[in-house]
């Protein structure tokens, strides 16, 4: 557990009791109607953080960015940016600027005319503009596309542009709406490492919306998962994936496979847990929950291992029969039927080009891990 | 592509265009007879048309139709772009219901009824039927097909725009000026044209509120055609034809070339 | 406690925007709205009032030609008097003389007829553009909508010589020897039928043509596959999802037609009755403003459901847009 969360760099203040919020979200509730889109919510981002906000459509998140940017103000509490409440300030005043989904290029001007917009409506000397937009122009790598209008350029182009142009103010944060949504997937990889050396480069604050684990996972330092207007766990993407704290986390990333189960004993280290099926399992980081509480246990197929006799160290090993596999090259897929009728999903790497245990559909098999593969949820 | 378009579309398009066609047609053909019988061709000529610039009436008639259709066009433009606006963009306010109403009900109303209440509003409020009256009418009935021009490019408005220019700074009013204005141009540009046309064309709602000195060119070709038809209107006709047909057509080629050279810069944009 | 304190100060405001400028948005929001609207209420709504109003008055050797009633200039109570004065001899009067009960008849089986003519003109037309080569298809929709711009009332005059005795069709026809006798065909309802299909065509391909072009040709397609006959796949699939369209289009040309004047003038002839010639003949001819207003009012009585259906589909039409 404890190299989890600085795995990336050495950026993390949120494990620091001392450093500032820069962005504070303070019990924010936003209705339309009937309908509650952000449900009482709170949430801190630190400065310089690459934030990523990750759920599914409708979860909400797309609201939360547009109240910072200022398009809507929240029904109830309060959002602090550098320690100013935003309430009643208007898109056009606030330091911060989005990228839009759409890219929302303006049409009718050349890609130098959009990057100056933002830059105009401050008043800035002319002279300054240009310095500020070839400057920018050169960042993207677009400057031989300055005179072009939107139109004229490719998909890609169009989405450096719209970056350019929410950079160009020098803004205290930058939100970006699904930035990479329309890009096809290898553009859409390559552009991830740009946003972040970017994001390094100015030093600036991103609050990113997605609904791509693997987009959110690449590029922020931490995450915040949200479900229903609700944060379920901020985390950086090693604990959230390793050390979901929710059924709808661990599901949400990446595959899981659940145990339903009671608590059957505590000892100091491990907990042993009674499957509802009969199934029992031994693991040794269940801390919080109490003797005959219901909880679920989770674990990544990749921490399962096949094999076709009971391994003779392993604690954990449950016996069925191969109900199915799927060879996907760098790895195998095992659907496992367990003869209590549970199906278990785990994979293997293909470290070497042929398997030293076989295995085929119908054969019998044994699952098993170790006791600190999986997590224990109680909720 | 070729199954679908089936010899039975092929024919049934070239007869409907030949409908359509066919009377117009006939009728700039005839304006260039030499006789004066309409339907018996005679030779060709252009008499006609030099009989009709010395024509005074006609004239005259001609220059308040131009000045009431650029006046009314241009009110009616500003006005039912308020309207498409107010129509997209506020959608809750009291009385919604009515004002959409008094929108499209213009554009299906039989032109007597709309012509005759406007005419008995004139009266009631005690001004005088003449030029000002026939712009106060056309401005009501054309800003109706203004708003329903606009209103139809504002619902296809990617509204992100608008947000883009306020994150970056733009207040509400400039927003709409640099941006949503630019943006939404062309199909202003197409009302104004439309309600120009329709000012041009009407006869039913001038008749009723022009007065004497305010005579239309469909008013005076009108009260000629009820005598009878004549070579010198089939000129007119020809003339007033020509210049809305040439306006069109300048404009949708113009509009043409620039969605083609659009298309051409998005796959140059794809390749490069 | 201290979730109420939050619920409390967070009440919806624009608190922090200077004063001035929210007033301003504010008041350029409304004057968005005021300004089309009062145009309106002015210049659309009030008129139908005062038709209605006059349409309860006498007729006078006047001007204006009829008797003032609901008048304020005799105060309130004047006006509440003013309701005694109120008379409706005109409508008794519409329903005692049969030409007007005929006219309106008449001209409601007219446009009815000549809405059916329209839409079987209009859906071959509408049908072959919209399955046309999408590279012609821009230019086909042109040129349809270009005999809209040129003056309906020349496209109404060109058929005079066309239809008339001595006229270009008759002439046709006899030289091809199909007809020894000159056929009358201007002056008669026939005229009338053709006008209304061949000027309100256009009004009719568009909206067919719309929803006709964003039909999916795979459902088709489908139907096929599934063992649906070519006609009948028409009548199961098409037919029906174009039906937006032929809503749309029949409102838009049977409501303009019922009151139509032009056509049934020039075309029609004297001996033809519709409600909008005997309109505009009360009005210009007669003089009899009250009884043209009355005559008004019933003809928007009988349009009031055409309307609203009209607006109805409109309104339909911009959400799914959206």
């Amino acid at each position: 557990m404890k190299s989890l969360g600085s795995i990336r760099r050495d950026f993390a203040p949120w494990n620091d009791p001392s450093a500032k919020p820069y962005i504070q979200f303070d019990n924010v509730t936003k209705k339309f109607g009937d309908f509650t889109a952000v449900n009482n919510l709170s949430l801190t981002i630190f400065e310089r953080e690459f934030f990523a906000l990750l759920g599914a459509s409708g979860c909400g998140k797309s609201t939360l960015l547009r109240m910072l940017a200022g398009f809507e103000e929240p029904s109830a509490g309060r959002i602090l940016l550098d320690g100013q409440d935003l309430r009643g300030i208007p898109p056009y005043r606030r330091p911060v600027n989005m990228m839009f989904q759409s890219y929302a290029l303006f049409p009718h001007m050349t890609v130098e005319n959009n990057i100056a917009f933002g830059l105009k409506q401050e008043g800035m000397p002319k002279a300054d503009i240009e310095k500020r937009v070839a400057e920018m122009l050169k960042l993207v790598k677009l400057e031989q596309f300055a005179k072009r209008k939107p139109h004229q350029l490719s998909g890609g182009q169009r989405q450096r542009v719209a970056l350019a142009r929410s950079v160009a103010k020098r803004p205290k944060v930058l939100l970006l709406d699904e930035p990479l949504g329309a890009l096809d997937k290898k553009l859409r990889e390559e552009t991830q490492f740009e946003l972040m050396d970017l994001q390094q480069e100015l030093g600036l604050t991103f609050v990113v919306v997605t609904h791509d684990q693997e987009e959110a996972m690449t590029m922020a330092d931490r995450i915040a998962i949200m479900d229903k207007g609700e944060v379920m766990q901020v985390a950086t993407p090693a604990e959230v994936y390793e050390a979901p704290t929710s059924r709808f986390v661990a599901h949400f990333v990446g595959n899981v496979n659940m145990f339903e189960g009671k608590v059957a004993e505590r000892t100091d280290k491990t907990t042993r847990i009674t499957g509802t099926t009969g199934a029992q399992i031994v693991v040794e980081n269940g801390a919080a929950a109490a003797t005959g509480a219901d909880i679920i246990f989770a674990i990544r197929p990749e921490k399962i291992r096949v094999s076709s006799k009971k391994p003779a160290d392993a604690l954990n090993a449950l016996e069925g029969e191969v109900y199915d596999i799927a060879y996907l090259g760098d790895m195998t897929v095992y659907h496992v039927r367990l003869d209590d009728g549970q199906l278990v999903r785990a994979s293997a790497l293909n470290a070497a080009r042929v398997s030293e245990d076989p295995l085929t559909w119908n054969d019998r098999a044994w699952v098993s891990f170790r006791p600190d593969a999986g997590v224990v949820l109680t909720r | 592509m070729n199954a679908t378009w089936s010899r039975f579309n092929v024919t049934s398009i070239v007869l409907g265009f030949a409908f359509l066609y066919l009377p117009i047609v006939l009728l700039i053909v005839f304006s260039f007879n030499e006789s004066k019988l309409v339907t018996v061709w005679g030779g060709f000529s252009t008499k006609w048309y030099v009989s009709l610039f010395h024509n005074q009436g006609l004239m005259d008639a001609t220059w308040v139709t131009a000045r009431v259709g650029v006046i009314s066009a241009t009110v009616a433009t500003v006005l039912g772009t308020l309207a498409a606006l107010t129509l997209t963009r506020y959608t809750r306010f009291r009385g919604r219901v009515l004002f959409s109403g008094m929108v499209f009900a213009p554009l299906v109303m039989p032109e007597v009824i709309t012509g005759l209440s406007l005419l008995l509003l004139f009266v009631a409020v005690g001004l005088d039927r003449g030029f000002l009256t026939v712009t106060l009418a056309h401005i009501t009935l054309t800003m109706c097909f203004v708003a329903v021009v606009v209103q139809s490019r504002l619902v296809s408005f990617d509204r992100s725009l608008e947000e883009a220019a306020m994150d970056l700074g733009a207040t509400p009013a400039k927003t709409f000026f640099q941006i949503t204005l630019p943006v939404i141009m062309p199909a202003i540009v197409s009302g104004w044209m439309l309600a120009f046309t329709l000012s041009l064309d009407d006869l039913v709602i001038a008749s009723f509120t022009s007065g004497p000195g305010a005579t239309t060119l469909p008013m005076k070709i009108y009260s000629q055609v009820r005598l009878g038809v004549t070579p010198e209107i089939n000129a007119a006709c020809t003339i007033l034809i020509a210049v809305v047909a040439v306006g069109v057509i300048i404009a949708s080629i113009a509009n043409k070339r620039r969605e083609v050279q659009r298309q051409l810069d998005e796959r140059a944009a794809q390749r490069g | 406690m201290s979730n109420i304190a939050v619920t409390n100060a967070a009440t919806p405001s624009a608190a922090g925007q200077p004063f001035g400028a929210r007033l301003a948005a504010g008041f350029v929001n409304r004057l968005v709205i005021i300004v089309p609207y009062l145009w309106l209420l002015f210049f659309f709504l009030i008129p139908f009032v005062i038709v209605f109003k006059i349409s309860l008055s006498q007729t006078a050797i006047a001007m204006p030609p009829y008797t003032p009633v609901l008048d304020f200039s005799d105060g309130v109570s004047g006006f509440f008097a003013g309701f005694r004065d109120l008379n409706f001899d005109n409508y008794v009067w519409l329903t005692q003389d049969a030409l007007y009960f005929k006219a309106y008849v008449t001209s409601l089986i007219i446009a009815a007829i000549s809405t059916v003519l329209t839409l079987l003109v209009g859906y071959p037309i509408a049908y072959g553009m919209a399955r046309a080569p999408a590279t012609i298809r821009p230019t086909l929709l042109m040129l349809v909508i270009l005999p809209f711009w040129t003056s309906f009332l020349i496209r109404v005059y060109a058929w005079i010589g066309i239809l008339k005795p001595e006229g270009l069709l008759n002439q046709l026809l006899l030289s091809l020897h199909i007809i020894n006798q000159p056929l009358v065909i201007l002056n008669t309802y026939t005229a009338i039928f053709i006008g209304i299909v061949y000027s309100y065509l256009p009004f009719m391909v568009l909206p067919l043509y719309s929803s006709l072009e964003k039909m999916d040709y795979s459902l088709i397609e489908a139907a096929k596959d599934l063992g649906c006959p070519p006609t009948s796949a028409f009548w199961k699939i098409t037919f029906p999802l174009s039906l937006p369209g032929v809503i749309a289009g029949c409102l838009l040309v049977f409501i303009p037609a019922v009151g139509e004047f032009v056509i049934p003038d020039l075309l029609g002839g004297s001996q033809t009755l519709m409600i909008g010639k005997t309109l505009w003949n009360e009005f210009f001819a007669n003089r009899d403003w009250p009884v043209s207003s009355a005559v008004a009012v019933i003809l928007l009585l009988l349009l009031t459901v055409p309307i609203m259906l009209f607006q109805r589909a409109q309104a339909r039409a911009q959400e799914q847009d959206k």
